[in-house]
């Protein structure tokens, strides 16, 4: 194993002031490897988005440190190192879903001649081919996910941080999201941190799973996953899929009761 | 139902209320012949429109120019205004209230001082005009450049954009919408601005100054008919201003 890409050492996020304060996060410490697809889950309210907005550097750490290949997030930002997805598409209405998929190349000053082949690939990735002059409004929501989803691959970053990004889709659409995604991951062999509240999602997708307490959110458990690749629709119906399940849901049951 | 028929039903409704209340106007008026100063029939001020129509629509045109001229200058200012307040919270939290609480000062009350100071000619009514124009723009575009999901701007973020394609490739687009309601509005806010400013005084050959001296001596058709010039310009400038707006926002048809 090599230096891990993503590290989290110790970091603590304390929101609001003397009077009034919130605990984000408490003395949270991982290390993601390059190549991993690692999820975390954890009660709402715990600190699943605010460690994606450390890490991204979308809001600075109280205490402790992060680094991203060796370096502070920051630079990592600058660097375009990682790509954000967010619960929500996130799509500027204004922008045709090809427009918006070639955003990220047009902020980064990316050579013109190369955006056309690179949107049409990304595009076709996420399976909106016959969608780039269509404008957010005259997509599903799924749909929309998808192009934002290929928006976040457009500049090949090393690193996808995602947040819930399948959150607002129906069960069927989000299997379908999920084996996507599987594909992206493996053909890209990107690194993935991704944020759920689907315990049967993570299992599914993840090499490993950070199970978080309730707030303030710490690190329960690792739960590494190792089941099987490529995954299909039968690993859901598989033995050990089910046992993954029960185990990552006993730590999450197990830290609630304790918290309370 | 198709496209065309539904269209055609957006125009139906409206036109047949007005041809009612044309006839209607013209019945009651045949019916009880109060004195034609008070209430002209709708023939009589057609009449008088054909018979002076050139006339009519230099008038029109002239007080139609003064009306843009301040709607130019006060949008202009108010959109620049705007970039600069919507830069700094602090700012808008300071001066916002006081554009919004303009909306309670009847502006066009200040016609007569706009004359001491800029001269009995346009450039007093232009200076009235750009005054009405500025405050309604100045708070739209503001909300339009800062009312903007925090995701979407983490995003530009997360690409480390520069704050100069932070506003241009985000916050003006995101602000056309409101800005255009604002240029909607001013629309009619100048043409109305314009007219009473030259209530106070001024050249003979603009509207305002021909409704209000025919008016004067009783020949009331011809003071509708210029109110009729003037609602042609408020709704032709008023039109222009939604094809702008639907060349700038193709992405807003859909609620067309
Ligand atoms: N900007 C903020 N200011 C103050 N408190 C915040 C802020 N952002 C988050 N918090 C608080 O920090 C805690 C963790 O929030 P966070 O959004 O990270 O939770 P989460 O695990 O992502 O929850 P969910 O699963 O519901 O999305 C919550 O108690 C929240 O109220
Ligand atoms: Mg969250």
């Amino acid at each position: 194993m090599g230096d891990p890409i993503i590290s989290v050492q110790n970091v603590s996020k304390v929101y609001g002031n003397a009077n009034a304060s919130t605990v984000a996060l408490q003395d949270v410490s991982l290390f993601i490897e390059k190549g991993e697809f690692v999820s975390l889950v954890g009660p709402s309210g715990c600190g699943k988005s605010t460690l994606l907005r450390l890490i991204a550097d979308l809001d600075a750490p109280s205490s402790g440190t992060i680094q991203l290949n060796g370096h502070a997030p920051e630079t990592a930002r600058k660097n375009r190192e990682y790509g954000f997805v967010f619960q929500a598409p996130t799509l500027y209405d204004w922008r045709t879903v090809a427009r918006n998929a070639e955003l990220p190349l047009e902020v980064m000053g990316r050579d013109r001649r190369d955006w056309k082949p690179r949107i049409d690939k990304m595009l076709a990735l996420v399976g909106l081919r016959d969608f780039h002059e269509y404008y957010p409004w005259q997509l599903s929501g799924g749909m929309q996910q998808r192009a934002s989803i290929a928006r976040a691959l457009s500049f090949d970053p090393a690193i996808l941080l995602m947040d819930e990004p399948f959150g607002a889709l129906d069960e069927f659409t989000r299997e379908r999201m999920n084996m996507e995604l599987l594909d992206i991951w493996e053909t890209t062999h990107k690194t993935i941190l991704f944020v759920t509240h689907s315990i049967s999602e993570a299992v599914f997708l993840s090499s490993r799973i950070v199970v978080m307490t309730p707030r303030p959110g710490r690190v329960a458990r690792l739960v590494a996953i190792d089941l099987p690749s490529p995954r299909t629709f039968e690993t859901r119906e598989s033995r050990r899929f089910f046992e993954l399940m029960t185990d990552v849901r006993e730590t999450l049951k197990e830290e609630f009761t304790r918290h309370e | 139902m198709t496209g065309a028929s539904n269209r055609m039903q957006v125009w139906l409704a409206p036109l047949l209320v007005f041809t009612v209340t044309i006839a209607l106007w013209e019945g009651l008026v045949l019916l009880f012949k109060p004195p034609v100063f008070l209430l002209p029939p709708p023939s009589l001020i057609w009449q008088s429109f054909t018979s002076q129509f050139g006339q009519l629509m230099s008038y029109g045109f002239n007080t139609f120019l003064e009306a843009l001229g301040g709607f130019v200058i006060g949008c202009g200012a108010g959109l620049v205004a705007a970039t600069v307040v919507a830069r700094s919270p602090r700012l808008s939290a300071l001066l916002l209230p006081f554009a919004v609480a303009s909306n309670a000062v009847p502006i066009v009350a200040m016609a007569p001082i706009a004359i001491v100071w800029f001269g009995i000619g346009p450039g007093s009514k232009v200076a009235i005009v750009a005054v009405m124009c500025f405050f309604p723009t100045l708070v739209s575009a503001v909300r339009g450049l800062t009312d903007i999901s925090p995701d979407a701007l983490a995003l530009m973020h997360s690409y480390a954009a520069s704050d100069w394609q932070t506003f241009t490739k985000v916050r003006a687009p995101n602000s056309l919408p409101f800005v255009f309601n604002a240029f909607k509005i001013c629309t009619a806010v100048s043409m109305i601005g314009a007219i009473v400013a030259e209530f106070f005084g001024g050249a003979v050959n603009y509207l305002g100054i021909y409704i209000k001296t025919q008016a004067s001596i009783l020949k009331t058709p011809d003071a509708w008919a210029a109110i009729l010039v003037a609602c042609f310009f408020g709704l032709a400038f008023y039109f222009a201003v939604v094809l702008l707006e639907r060349w700038l926002m193709p992405w807003h048809r859909r609620r067309g």
